[in-house]
């Protein structure tokens, strides 16, 4: 597939003897929104937590394959580069409590002692806040704690951190799970937006919005990567049996 | 069904002012012990009282000066001691809850602050004053930063335990190398928990005697020199009150009701800090 921008070969990753990601083949465009869904447990988390090297954080997790960045395997690089390549944005909000809603969105460059010039610093703070269309909301509270935000606020600003970083790749994991309906929608919308300059992956829990937001679905179950197809293609003609019974709502 | 229902109301009655009432048997002995010490010292205290050395025996008058000035610096450099290494000891401890010597660390730690303080100055003369060739505030602020650690480190990694992984996991994927997500976040983020330890451990140590009775020893004049044997609050308050002279009784009324004013006024601090510098997670 031309444009691949990751690009996973025989990939697999354990919690202590637990096989929870088993053998996953698949290559993700450039540009593209891919949804990875599938029951809980089935391993899609964790394997999105791979890609940027986030499981090994945890006692006892290992992986092993092949999981390539353009080309380049991520197990082979220094962890710090491929999180800054590749973002990611998590389930619930997290924004750092101690900094503020200006600072949050550059916590990137700002902890990593990364000196930006003040026109710079503006810059990519407004920049990365209209993004992700929280700019005119926080505009005037830049200086404010970012948990003041509620809580479809704060998920954009994790976004936007994310997004401040210029990472080639964006990781969700379940991003809209802990929000209500409208802030989900808006999350949603800036999906769309987003991939424009990005290649987003987005787990989730739910097939609407897996059907909504994404260009390619994958389907997770018990660890396999049971199918991996365009959209459309999966929710009107999925191949396997399993991808049919999930999606008719047989097991979930 | 009625009445027993109305017994049960009258049962829950019956503990709630149980409860009350013995929560406030807590509280009367402390009341006891200020009302007291406060009575029989607040006449004592004056401008002469707090900037004078002690008088010989036998002369009216004298202060406490050396004894407040030897009490600050003891404790000052047993906090400049006890702290970078306390803090350090707990961010490892709540950074590292499974391994191996987290587990043999954090039971020393508990070991540590059973140890009556009286065989830390034991301890202390042994490494430091025997070594050195003489008593020395210094010796007896190592005895005192001993007694601060366990609080300083369980405070510490208490506080960091209840920081949710979801932050470390946010400053891990924005690629932030592991010392700064400890220095730039995980400790600013628990910032207001290790200050309050921190003061509740000089709280602790500021009325302590035994480690520094042969450690600082005690010295009745001024000196500001950490190497020579110095004067503390509680020294003094000891050896007055078991002197035989009457006005030396009244020093060490005036020193104590000072050392408890210090540690009173050190805890509401706390309290404000904690409340004040508290972050929103």
């Amino acid at each position: 597939m031309e444009n691949t921008v990751i690009k996973s070969k025989n990939f697999n990753a354990y919690f202590g003897d637990n096989h929870v990601v088993k053998n996953v083949n698949i290559e993700i465009p450039k540009n593209h929104v891919i949804a990875v869904m599938g029951p809980s447990g089935c391993g899609k988390t964790t394997y999105l937590r791979c890609i940027n090297r986030m499981h090994e954080l945890i006692p006892g997790a290992t992986s092993n394959g092949e999981m390539d960045l353009n080309g380049e395997n991520v197990y082979d690089m220094h962890p710090i580069f491929v999180r800054l390549k590749i973002g990611m944005v998590f389930q619930r909000p997290n924004p750092f409590p101690n900094l503020s809603i200006h600072d949050n969105v550059i916590a990137g460059y700002k902890l990593n002692g990364i000196k930006l010039h003040k026109d710079d610093r503006e810059r990519i703070v407004e920049h990365s806040l209209k993004r992700v269309a929280l700019w005119n909301e926080v505009k005037d509270s830049l200086t404010k704690k970012g948990s003041f935000l509620s809580g479809g606020q704060q998920q954009r600003l994790c976004i936007a951190r994310a997004v401040a970083m210029e990472p080639e790749v964006l990781l969700f994991d379940e991003p809209t799970s802990a929000l209500d309906p409208i802030s989900t929608s808006t999350v949603e919308e800036l999906f769309h937006e987003l991939k424009t300059n990005y290649t987003l992956i987005i787990v989730t829990h739910n097939m609407q919005q897996a059907a909504r937001v994404s260009d390619r679905t994958a389907f997770f179950y018990m660890g396999e990567l049971v199918e991996y197809d365009d959209t459309k293609q999966m929710f009107t003609n999925p191949k396997d049996s399993r991808t049919q019974n999930y999606i008719t709502g047989r097991f979930s | 069904m009625k009445t027993s229902i109305r017994l049960r109301i009258n049962k829950s009655k019956l503990v709630q002012w149980v409860i009350i009432l013995l929560a406030f048997a807590c509280v009367i002995p402390l009341l006891a012990i200020l009302f007291y010490i406060i009575k029989a010292g607040i006449t004592k205290i004056n401008w002469n009282f707090l900037t004078n050395i002690p008088k010989p025996v036998g002369e009216v008058g004298g202060g406490i000066a050396n004894a407040l000035v030897g009490s600050i610096i003891i404790i000052g450099v047993a906090a400049i001691i006890a702290i970078p290494l306390g803090i350090l000891s707990g961010v490892y401890l709540s950074e590292n809850k499974k391994s191996l010597l987290a587990y043999w660390c954090r039971l020393c730690v508990d070991v540590l602050q059973g140890v009556p303080s009286i065989v830390i100055g034991i301890v202390a003369y042994f490494w430091m004053v025997k070594p050195l060739g003489g008593f020395s505030a210094l010796s007896g602020s190592v005895a005192l930063s001993i007694m601060m650690l366990p609080i300083v480190i369980r405070s510490t990694e208490e506080t960091l335990k209840l920081l949710p992984d979801s932050l470390r996991e946010a400053a891990f994927a924005l690629g932030i190398p592991f010392h700064r997500v400890i220095l730039k976040v995980i400790i600013p983020c628990g910032f207001s928990g290790i200050l309050s330890g921190v003061m509740l451990s000089i709280a602790r140590i500021a009325g302590e005697t035994a480690p520094l009775l042969f450690t600082a020893f005690g010295n009745p004049y001024l000196t500001t020199n950490i190497t020579k044997p110095m004067h503390s609050l509680p020294l003094l308050i000891f050896n007055y009150a078991t002197s035989p002279y009457n006005d030396w009784h009244d020093l060490a009324w005036g020193a104590s009701v000072i050392l408890l004013v210090f540690v009173l006024v050190l805890n509401i601090f706390t309290k404000l800090i904690t409340q004040r510098w508290k972050i929103q997670l």
